[in-house]
């Protein structure tokens, strides 16, 4: 369960975010949609702890992410935006480096690491050394890297970026078995029919405040329009407007 | 504990399969400076020993007037051949390089010698030519050696002894030892122990901070549920690996190299045995830390790969600023330097090649504020590494 209140952030003179509040419950989807450069990746950054707010709070299973980073991060398996690998090393080992990281003990850490590269199909190039990973290929082993220590909360920065569609599916079913297993994700995303088709609740966020959330249908009712995306211009032009 | 660990090893590893850090690390470093030492270690002996030895050649212009002294030069080794035709001829020769010296004996040599009279020669060098001034130098010896041999028969002609000129003679006692003066030269060896060290851990700072920031493999990093200071710890402690390993392979390669240097010839015993590895080893030690520690703060603050390797290329010229000014000033090793990384290294060096007992305080001072110097970097590292900015 992550529990966002009023963020604000600020790098010099621009504002990135101006009061963001949003709460993303254990067991559903919540998709953090927004136009490029809206905060989507600042929100998402104060979350898994590497940025501190100016203001507001957030916490994580109770955890506030600013005064117990480490155990709130203990909570999280975080994917960021254009997450690099070791090129040196396998992709087994770029997930069981961070298995290890995540205090997975020992006796245990073969096991995760196989249960995990089975589950995302990493199996064929799992002995290989990243270098010469497909955008796919590299994804695929990020996610299963941010996995691989069952968090109960996982965070997912434009995970779709540069995916075929046969990974996109597979990502797209890893995402609701999560869900099923009655986890919390949260993933931020500017394609509008992705986070359609998969999110339970959508946060819209433009200019650094949360245009509207809720539900695709009571965004739909709320702004007047049938079609999501209109619906999603609405929003981003009603903050611009305010 | 456990994290430093994990992430030392993981370090390790990677670097370990990078053959940029393998090159730099184990081969470039270590053997760079044994290689140039041998280079101008083996040019300088033959050079000094060809001057002994080979038949030089002297252009003399009239040689005829002075059948003696021709006879005298070749005696020492010295070939008179034919000079450029005239004085002008032969001043312009010098002055544009063509012929390095040119002795001109002018026609009243011979009656002047007969007289008693100072019997002039001219000797012809460009002494702003320091390649010339060798064969000058030469020539200029043994017209002396000449001069002083006539003086002498003149001298025992007239039933006077010649030691009536010598009112004082010295003797020169000279109680250096061939270590001591085979420490002149592997002197400047410390410098390249410094340099092989820190080349070690030169890609390992660089990708820890700015390559690890480039690759965007340090964000989701920053993600995990582990504290920045052990994260840096465990890269600094893998940089501190590939350091002493570069130091001790470069140390063993001079080592090595020193076997085939013919040091001897130039009355030179080098003091460079395996228990000198073992303690120059331990005296250099120290001095990983600090170059671990401020490779990794100077490349912290760069934003790229590329960036980062112009800037730790100057840290890599840094430690032999001290070096140089002391041997420049020329002063004597002193209790202060022992506070000064990179100078108390050498001057220690100094005296182990040397073989000169160790100043024990000197020592220990060396190597706890070397040490202490090193932590407090890494501490400041380990801050600036908490800092948002970080992420670029």
């Amino acid at each position: 369960m992550i529990v966002v209140k009023d963020i604000h952030k600020s790098f010099g003179p621009v504002r990135a975010l101006r009061g963001v509040s949003f709460d993303a419950p254990d067991g559903r989807i919540t998709g953090l949609l927004g136009p490029n450069g809206a905060g989507k990746s600042t929100t998402l950054r104060v979350l898994y702890t590497v940025l501190k707010p100016d203001q507001g709070s957030a916490t994580i299973d109770g955890v506030d992410v600013v005064s117990d980073g480490l155990l709130a991060r203990r909570k999280i398996g975080a994917l960021p935006h254009g997450a690099g690998l070791y090129p040196h090393l396998t992709a087994r080992e770029n997930i069981a480096y961070y298995a290890a990281l995540c205090g997975v003990e020992k006796v245990a850490l073969d096991d995760k690491v196989e249960n995990i590269i089975a589950l995302l199909e990493i199996g064929d190039f799992a002995d290989r050394r990243s270098k010469g990973f497909s955008q796919g290929q590299r994804t695929k082993v990020s996610l299963a890297r941010a996995l691989v220590h069952d968090p109960q909360n996982v965070i997912l920065d434009e995970p779709t970026n540069g995916l075929d569609v046969m990974a996109m599916r597979s990502l797209r079913n890893l995402i609701l078995k999560l869900k099923d297993d009655g986890r919390c994700v949260l993933f931020s995303s500017h394609v509008m029919q992705e986070v359609a088709a998969l999110c339970d609740d959508i946060c819209i966020i433009a200019n650094g405040k949360v245009a509207i959330d809720g539900s695709a249908d009571g965004i739909r009712e709320r702004t007047g329009c049938d079609d999501l995306e209109d619906a999603f211009v609405a929003a981003i032009q009603m903050v611009g407007a305010g | 504990m456990r994290t430093v660990l994990t992430v030392f090893s993981k370090e390790v590893v990677d670097n370990f399969r990078d053959r940029r850090t393998l090159v730099t690390a184990l081969l470039m470093g270590p053997l760079l400076g044994p290689m140039l030492f041998a280079f101008v270690i083996n040019l300088s002996i033959e050079r000094s020993l060809s001057d002994a030895d080979s038949t030089m050649q002297l252009p003399v212009i009239g040689a005829e007037h002075a059948p003696n002294l021709t006879r005298f030069l070749q005696s020492r080794s010295i070939e008179v051949i034919d000079g450029p035709i005239g004085r002008a001829a032969a001043l312009d020769a010098v002055k544009k390089g063509e012929l390095d010296v040119v002795v001109l004996i002018p026609a009243e040599f011979g009656e002047q010698l007969r007289e008693g009279s100072p019997a002039r020669v001219e000797l012809i060098s460009d002494q702003a030519n320091t390649e010339a001034d060798r064969d000058a130098r030469r020539a200029r010896n043994a017209i002396r050696a000449y001069n002083q041999q006539l003086a002498v028969l003149r001298l025992v002609g007239r039933g006077v002894s010649p030691t009536v000129v010598q009112a004082v003679t010295i003797d020169e006692v000279d109680v250096s030892t061939p270590s001591g003066r085979a420490a002149i030269l592997l002197g400047m060896m410390s410098y390249f122990f410094i340099f092989a060290l820190l080349m070690g851990g030169m890609y390992l700072a660089i990708d820890s901070t700015a390559g690890d920031r480039e690759r965007g493999s340090l964000e989701p990093l920053l993600s995990l549920p582990v504290t920045r200071d052990q994260l840096m710890l465990g890269k600094i402690a893998a940089a501190c690996l590939f350091m002493a390993m570069s130091l001790m392979l470069s140390l063993w390669s001079f080592f090595f190299a020193l076997k085939f240097m013919p040091l001897e010839q130039l009355g030179m015993t080098p003091n460079f045995g395996p228990a000198v590895v073992i303690g120059a080893f331990f005296v250099l030690a120290p001095f990983i830390l600090v170059g671990a520690s401020v490779m990794t703060l100077v490349a912290s603050f760069t934003k790229s790969y590329k960036e980062a390797q112009t800037w730790l290329s100057v840290v890599l010229i840094a430690p032999t600023m001290p070096i140089l000014i002391v041997s420049i000033l020329n002063v004597r090793s002193q209790l202060e330097f022992m506070f000064v990384p990179s100078l108390s290294q050498h001057l220690i060096l100094l005296d182990l090649i040397k073989n000169e007992p160790l100043n024990l305080l000197h020592v220990a001072i060396s190597i706890t504020s070397t040490l202490a110097i090193g932590a407090l970097l890494t501490w400041i590292c380990a801050r600036l590494y908490r800092r948002e900015g970080l992420l670029g």
